[in-house]
């Protein structure tokens, strides 16, 4: 992923060839949706803050629309939600008695990001996201360089080791120091200590490895990442032919090594969408390209295509 | 991967070395997170312990469930009404994110609807708890027995007269005051059948700092009575009257070929059809003579007709 030569400002092309909202859109829209649905959780602990100032004692009108945290909530005090891969680790326990709340919430949440891309919950949905776009930002921008690299793969070994500390201790031990589900809580339930943790993650994003704790380390964006391998939502290089090599997305993208193989795929007859799991489908590829070259999409082939099937499945790389 | 453009060609060039190098970094990596999974095995041997003054809200299971199904999701939190219930952070005497409260600060009010159950998604608290009442939260114990003043001989009965299962869970038990010779104690005593472990007597106790009458998990606050023990007046209150049938005859449960005999000889083997006795055993007649008269006066007289 050689990054020929970045502009000084990232996507400052895709500004001026496509204006100023059409290069930062999905980015806005993304840290939205993150924001709102800390939003939503936040309304009970701000409503709790505000309301005995105002004279009501815990009244909270609009506290019921989401209450919990992305381990498991309840929306509209009605419909469940639960964390899958939460839920995969009770299995794992061996913890059978299950209530059919966190089997529902659980089959929901998996069956949506089975649709919109598994790891649409990191990009979208995410507070650490935040943290770790952040140290890329601010890595960048200090022209921090070097660092440790290690495999992208260790997050796969991640979630088994996970599976099976959750098996030998019989508890869901990982949540013990998870420091996703911990600012997940933390941020609605408040923490102290826990900060420290989050700190860790930004700082080693930002000194020791770009981007080392989402597309490294967290066992979940694995797991997230094993379920979007079958999503229809796609990333698409439709427009690839027009790629003018300015890598700017390289720069961007969260998953680098996910983006060569789709872009010059034409020699190799690779579809132009990219199907491997660990696309996170923030879309800032589509924001930052001038040339317009990648939009979202479905991963199902076009009649064109349909001609190269058979190699156009080989193209994940790790 | 850091070498994810460099492998392909690297495998064409020398498979070789690109399958040991392949086969050492998967090694490395399994090495690197097994010990990152020892690490946090050993560390959830004590972090999963809680403090033993932390208390579970009602219905929690049994802690080792509990640790296997709590999401650490707070929806109970959200929804007790009078905001006792806290998550634990990293860091705290109790599970990273699982929900407790701490009885001396804020004690469990026990709703009658018990609002935090029935939206816990996994059922880590049980959700066939409709009785608040038979909430099993902890135990009551009276543990200052020093400092408690109705064991001064004071009167204060607050943690009795604050019980939610008023008159059940705690009475007050009169005991004679040995230090002053004529008063009575009024000491509190804790049935735990019937203490859910709220802990608002902790709560309201009139002691400063620690109080006297401390909410327990009922594994450190109760014993387990030996299995072969058997309570005979609460198994004669189950069968509602005596065990023992008087006209029922005697019999002792012998293996057979020996049998008991209740004339002083006792117990006797039979071999082959003979019985088999120790001679010594044999009482002799003349034995039979008591030591005294029949008649205990005669005993109790013995020295005054000396006298005489």
């Amino acid at each position: 992923m050689a990054a020929g030569q970045i502009n000084e400002i990232i996507g400052k092309e895709a500004i001026e060839k496509k204006g100023w909202w059409q290069a930062y859109k999905w980015l806005i829209l993304r840290r939205f949706s993150q924001l709102s649905i800390l939003g939503l959780f936040m309304m009970i602990p701000i409503c709790k803050l505000i309301s005995p100032a105002l004279g009501y004692e815990n009244d909270c009108a609009l506290g019921w629309i989401l209450k919990g945290n992305l381990a498991s909530s309840k929306l509209f005090d009605t419909i469940p939600m639960t964390d899958p891969m939460l839920f995969l680790q009770m299995l794992a326990s061996g913890f059978g008695n299950i209530a059919i709340d966190a089997v529902i919430g659980a089959s929901i949440i998996f069956v949506f990001y089975l649709l919109v891309g598994g790891r649409v919950f990191c990009s979208w949905v995410c507070p650490v996201n935040i943290v770790t776009d952040a140290a890329f930002w601010l890595r960048t921008k200090l022209k921090l360089r070097g660092g440790t690299r290690f495999s992208r793969n260790i997050r796969y070994w991640v979630l088994g080791m996970v599976l099976v500390l959750s098996a030998v201790t019989g508890s869901l031990a990982y949540e013990l120091i998870n420091p996703v589900s911990m600012l997940h809580r933390g941020l609605f339930f408040g923490m102290s200590l826990g900060w420290f943790v989050i700190a860790g993650i930004f700082l080693f994003d930002l000194f020791i490895t770009k981007r080392g704790w989402c597309t490294h380390i967290c066992p979940m964006g694995a797991f997230y990442g094993l379920v979007g391998k079958f999503s229809p939502l796609r990333v698409r290089a439709d427009a690839r032919a027009d790629c003018d090599d300015c890598a700017e997305c390289y720069t961007v993208c969260p998953e680098s090594q996910i983006l060569k193989p789709v872009l010059k795929g034409e020699k190799t007859g690779v579809a132009p969408v990219i199907l491997a799991g660990e696309c996170t489908n923030c879309g800032r590829c589509i924001d930052v390209c001038g040339e317009e070259v990648f939009h979202f999409g479905l991963r199902f082939k076009t009649d064109s295509e349909k001609v190269k099937t058979a190699i156009g499945n080989k193209q994940e790389v790790n | 991967m850091s070498n994810s453009q460099s492998k392909q060609p690297l495998q064409k060039k020398n498979k070789g070395i690109s399958r040991r190098r392949f086969l050492g970094d998967m090694a490395g990596t399994a090495c690197g997170v097994g010990l990152l999974g020892l690490g946090i095995g050993l560390y959830s041997k004590s972090a999963n312990a809680i403090h033993p003054l932390a208390v579970r809200p009602p219905g929690a299971l049994p802690e080792k469930d509990f640790l296997a199904a709590c999401t650490r999701c707070g929806i109970c939190v959200r929804d007790c009404p009078y905001d006792i219930l806290k998550l634990a952070e990293i860091g705290d005497e109790v599970p990273t994110g699982t929900p407790y409260f701490t009885a001396r600060t804020g004690p469990c009010e026990m709703c009658e609807d018990i609002p935090c159950i029935p939206n816990c998604p996994t059922g880590a608290l049980d959700h066939s708890l409709t009785d608040i009442n038979k909430a099993k939260m902890g135990v009551a114990v009276v543990v200052d027995q020093e400092t408690c003043i109705a064991f001064l001989g004071l009167r204060c009965e607050v943690c009795f007269n604050v019980c939610p299962v008023r008159g059940k869970a705690i009475t007050i038990e009169m005991k004679h005051n040995q230090r002053s010779g004529r008063h009575a104690m009024f000491i509190p005593v804790v049935h735990s059948g019937d203490c859910t472990g709220c802990g608002l007597c902790e709560k309201a106790c009139i002691l400063e700092d620690a109080p006297a009458i401390k909410v327990f998990p009922e594994h450190l606050a109760k014993g387990d009575l030996g299995h072969h023990y058997r309570v005979g007046w609460e198994q004669q209150k189950d069968k509602g009257g005596s065990l023992i049938n008087i006209e029922d005859k005697h019999e002792y449960n012998l293996p057979e070929g020996m049998r008991y005999d209740h004339k002083g000889v006792g117990l006797i083997t039979d071999e082959g059809g003979n019985p088999v006795v120790d001679p010594a055993l044999i009482p002799k007649k003349e034995d039979k003579e008591a030591p005294g008269s029949v008649n205990p006066l005669d005993f109790l007289n013995k020295g005054i007709k000396e006298a005489e």
